[in-house]
């Protein structure tokens, strides 16, 4: 190891098993490890305990409304493309406590979510999933009324992002600008190469992790072999999807017969909603104890394919799933830009792999297009 | 070697966006069937007296273990005055507020959303038209035109009903119309006691003549209705720039990330509820957009 630190921005190369001593500099900080790991018959991200829980030697293969683990031939630490689920069920968790109110007298009295956030180390984060979480940033903490939780346990998180070799079927990150390589906003990206990690610092507080760890500067065959995996990725992805004429190409396609074509095909499922990970509507509900005291506001997450997502008294805005797909798609493509600056797609093709029916976005863009 | 660091620290436990300030119910007055004006005072005697609000603006008004509902606000936007919240029972959580009585506390967290844009408005004509409960949130835009007579031209308001019976603030309309407020009236379906118009509001317009070059038309009420008023509207060369609408959608945060009242590019919450006709064209009457 030699006698410095890294710089940021620099690029070290760390020996295979020293990952595990990465981790164990992580848990001494007082993180929780969440990283990829074999359950469900699928690779989940999840609480781990260290190295070998990771998904070592196995892969995934990922088609529309299909998802199989397989066994991979060597021993890759990340040979896999995603799991189901995204990091967004940690960082904005499917349901939240926001206040407590108790019933007191003829008044009430409110007691915020005071629950300080957990420290999450988050490993094995994808580009299309950074760049997700970039947007949900947009989304919760750019306006006038900041999440409080969600900023909390985002800026508690340590992010140990890594480079994509495993496009899938369903990946189209490539399209979206978002990937394979990781953009800014990790605290270290590896990339796998067969016998070592090529580690990128990107923070101060990356820095200080990996200089615990042995490490040498990464040479100019290693930062090669990077470059052509990722540009051989790029090649790989599964789906494309062109972006060159969104948003308009919606918006002026609101009543295009395809609609009603994807609507014979949806189920309303919510699926999609749910395993994307820029999705962000969401539902307050009220939880009360037995003797209506007490109760909690819980926010939860609500998917635009709910029929009564779109409830006034009198009715449901959008009565059938032509609307609402339309409205998912148009948000998520169209409107999205002009309220985040950004497309609230990252193409990482999850809607795609986990729709039962298997529609598949980017050929109903492509669709929408063909008939103009 | 340098020494680690933690992570960075935890920001101050915040309530956030969502927090509720208790409220009481100081007067509850009945408007019509099923529909009460609530006026309420916040607890907390400093937010009482920071809260001000501009006419267009709704609350989140809130019962414990029960819900929230977005409420206009339908009082004059003078200072430090109980706030008027004009409700229509109509779901669970309005139902439950006609259960309130006088003294009871709600949850109150406000104002939000885009107002009437009253000084854009100086000089013109108002054509203001409305359908049913779509007059609360238009009410402060006439108690402010009242106290500020002067600054505007003719003010045509334009109002209709289900039923006589159902027509709001009845008791107020003599002294709106001592202040040169020229009031249309219709219903729906009439009674006995009804001598005016029977139809639809659109339809008043034909009663009027506007000039088209220095006439606003404030619309707000049945989405339907508000359609039809502003193709009368463009009928009558009213450019789309000086219509404005006020737009209804479900709500559930009030604050633009519950995603629930998206229209388009815009959170109803936060671009809205008050829309320029010219910026919501593209989607407004969009079926079931």
């Amino acid at each position: 190891m030699p006698d410095l630190t890294p710089n940021i921005g620099a690029f070290a190369s760390i020996a295979k098993e020293d990952l595990a001593r990465v981790f164990q500099v992580l848990q001494e900080m007082g993180y929780t490890l969440l990283g990829p790991t074999l359950g469900e018959t699928a690779i989940v991200y999840d609480e781990i305990e260290g190295v070998d829980d990771l998904p070592i030697g196995w892969g995934d293969e990922q088609e529309a409304a299909t998802y199989r683990l397989r066994p991979r031939n060597d021993t890759a630490y990340f040979g896999y493309t995603l799991a189901p689920q995204s990091w967004k069920r940690f960082l904005y968790p499917p349901v939240q406590k926001l206040l407590t109110l108790t019933v007191q007298g003829e008044t009430f009295e409110i007691d915020g979510n005071a629950e300080p956030a957990p420290r999450y180390a988050l490993i094995g984060v994808r580009a299309c999933e950074l760049r997700a979480m970039a947007i949900q940033d947009r989304v919760f903490l750019s306006g006038h009324f900041p999440v409080p939780d969600y900023r909390a346990r985002r800026q508690r998180a340590f992010v140990l992002a890594v480079n994509c070799t495993e496009p899938g079927n369903t990946c189209f990150c490539a399209s979206m600008g978002a990937g394979p390589r990781v953009g800014p906003g990790f605290d270290l990206a590896l990339t796998e190469l067969e016998e070592i990690f090529v580690v990128e610092v990107g923070s101060e507080l990356g820095r200080q992790v990996l200089s615990q760890t042995p490490w040498r500067p990464a040479g100019a065959f290693e930062l090669q072999n990077v470059r052509r995996a990722l540009a051989e990725a790029e090649q790989h992805m599964g789906r494309h999807l062109d972006t060159s004429d969104l948003p308009d190409l919606l918006y002026q396609n609101l009543e295009h017969r395809h609609w009603d074509q994807v609507a014979q095909r949806c189920l309303s499922c919510t699926n999609c909603t749910q395993v994307c990970p820029t999705c962000f509507c969401s539902d307050v509900l009220d939880q009360p104890d037995l003797t209506g005291q007490r109760t909690d506001r819980l926010r939860v997450w609500d998917s635009c394919f709910s029929l009564a997502f779109s409830h006034v008294h009198g009715g449901n805005i959008r009565p059938h799933t032509r609307s609402r797909y339309r409205q998912w798609l148009t948000h998520k493509l169209a409107s999205w830009i002009d309220q985040f600056g950004s497309s609230g797609c990252v193409g990482c093709g999850r809607c795609i792999t986990w729709c039962p029916v298997g529609i598949d976005l980017t050929a109903e863009v492509a669709a929408i297009r063909a008939e103009v | 070697m340098m020494k680690p660091t933690t992570a960075p620290a935890t920001p101050p436990a915040r309530n956030g966006p969502m927090r509720l300030y208790p409220a009481r119910v100081v007067e509850i007055k009945e408007e019509a069937y099923a529909i009460m004006t609530y006026s309420l005072v916040f607890d907390d005697e400093g937010m009482q007296r920071r809260y001000s609000f501009q006419p267009g603006q709704f609350n989140m008004v809130y019962l414990p273990a029960i819900g929230e509902v977005p409420i206009s606000v339908s009082s004059a936007p003078a200072p430090q005055q109980p706030l008027g919240h004009t409700i229509r029972f109509a779901g669970n959580v309005t139902r439950a507020i006609g259960r309130l009585r006088v003294g009871d506390v709600v949850g109150l967290r406000g104002p939000y959303g885009t107002a009437w844009p009253l000084e854009r408005l100086r000089g013109q004509d108002l054509c203001i038209v409305t359908g049913g409960i779509g007059l609360a949130p238009l009410r402060p835009v006439l108690y402010h035109v009242m106290q500020h007579r002067a600054d505007f031209g003719r003010i045509f308001l334009l109002y209709g009903a289900r039923t006589p019976s159902d027509m709001l603030y009845t008791d107020e309309f003599d002294s709106w119309e001592r202040q040169e407020i020229n009031l249309r009236l219709t219903v729906d379906r009439a009674d006995e006691s009804w001598r005016g118009n029977v139809g639809v509001v659109p339809m008043l317009f034909y009663q009027l003549r506007l000039d088209p070059k220095k006439t606003s038309v404030l619309a707000c009420g049945p989405e339907i209705m508000i359609r039809f008023g502003i193709y009368e509207a463009l009928a009558r060369r009213i450019p789309k720039e000086q219509i404005y609408v006020s737009m209804e959608r479900n709500m559930k945060c009030g604050v633009g990330f519950c995603g629930h009242c998206q229209l388009g590019p815009a959170f109803v919450c936060r671009e809205g509820p008050v829309f320029s006709y010219a910026a919501i064209e593209p989607f407004f009457g969009v079926e079931d957009f």
